[in-house]
């Protein structure tokens, strides 16, 4: 029995469920939400590598590493956002976060 | 590399054996990196999650992705969510509260997307099994730079780009000017002269000033 893209495609789709489930879950923490954007961008970039290898191209790749790019950008910025606003408001409850009322 | 163009990976059992480990690792490791107490600890679960998902790269033969996956994701992103964590001084206990009364709602989306991905993978159940990687090329990583150098130019500058966009805008979003600190004022030191600093004076022999 060989390694297909079906078993990376189970994996990242587990990876990326939790991910959502995370976000769901964690109503009260932001940097665990932060976390499960990471798994969610993780299991993005499982999936096109497999589908890189298994189709013989590179190109995919090509995208998993601008997946990366992206997500590392992301985390910083996000992370420095949630800095800005521990220092200002002295917590991180995402449920406080309602200041525009939107 | 060359020999993987006609050979299918886990034609070896043991290939197969330590895809399900790695599998498992990082599912559990995904797991708890949301449902962790402790905020350190999650973050530690999510170094985990970004090994074991570099393990399974190498697996397949992507030997650069998981190279960068380990540099990028366990050096940079991993140690910089612990820097925040521990920074930010946050009473954690009280904030995992709301957990159990968030699960029944959280567990029904989960199973909503795993319910829809399934549906989505089993209606087309045909996939490729063969597989001709980097025709012209001896390693992964060389098969990408052959690409990604001339092909995707600007999508590499622009990755370029945004990474600098981010930076800059981290720098900006957490620097504060504090008023009442001493800082050093470049432009007023170097237009100091001699004779506004310092001054001659007849001094007598054996008294002070």
């Amino acid at each position: 029995m060989d390694i297909t893209v079906n078993h990376f495609l189970a994996v990242s789709a587990v990876l990326f469920t939790t991910g959502v489930v995370g976000i769901f879950v964690n109503r009260k923490n932001i940097i665990v939400i932060l976390m499960a954007i990471e798994l969610i961008l993780l299991s993005v970039n499982l999936n096109l590598v497999a589908f890189s290898v298994f189709s013989g191209t590179i190109t995919g790749q090509i995208f998993a590493m601008l997946v990366l790019t992206v997500a590392a950008a992301e985390a910083a910025v996000g992370l420095a956002i949630l800095v800005v606003y521990f220092r200002n408001r002295g917590d991180i409850a995402v449920e406080s976060v309602d200041l525009m009322k939107g | 590399m060359a020999a993987r163009a006609v050979a299918r990976i886990g034609a070896d059992p043991v290939e197969l054996i330590a895809f399900y480990i790695l599998a498992a690792i990082v599912t559990i490791s995904a797991v708890s990196v949301i449902a962790a107490k402790n905020p350190v600890h999650s973050v530690l679960w999510l170094i985990l999650a970004f090994f074991t998902s570099a393990g399974l790269l190498v697996l397949i033969g992507a030997e650069f992705l998981a190279m960068l996956l380990v540099v990028v994701y366990v050096g940079a992103v991993a140690v910089l969510f612990l820097f925040v964590v521990m920074m930010l001084d946050v009473d954690f206990v009280e904030l995992k509260q709301g957990f159990l009364s968030y699960l029944p709602f959280g567990a029904l989306m989960g199973i909503a997307f795993i319910a829809e991905i399934a549906l989505a993978t089993f209606a087309r159940g045909d996939t490729a099994d063969n597989f001709n990687p980097y025709p012209g090329a001896e390693t992964n990583a060389e098969a990408i730079g052959q690409v990604m150098y001339t092909d995707y130019l600007l999508l590499f500058q622009l990755s370029g780009l945004i990474l600098l966009v981010a930076m800059i805008g981290a720098i900006v979003l957490t620097l504060r000017h504090r008023p009442h600190v001493k800082r050093q004022n470049i432009a007023k030191q170097t237009a100091r002269r001699r004779k506004d600093a310092t001054r001659q004076l007849d001094v007598k022999s054996g008294e002070g000033l």
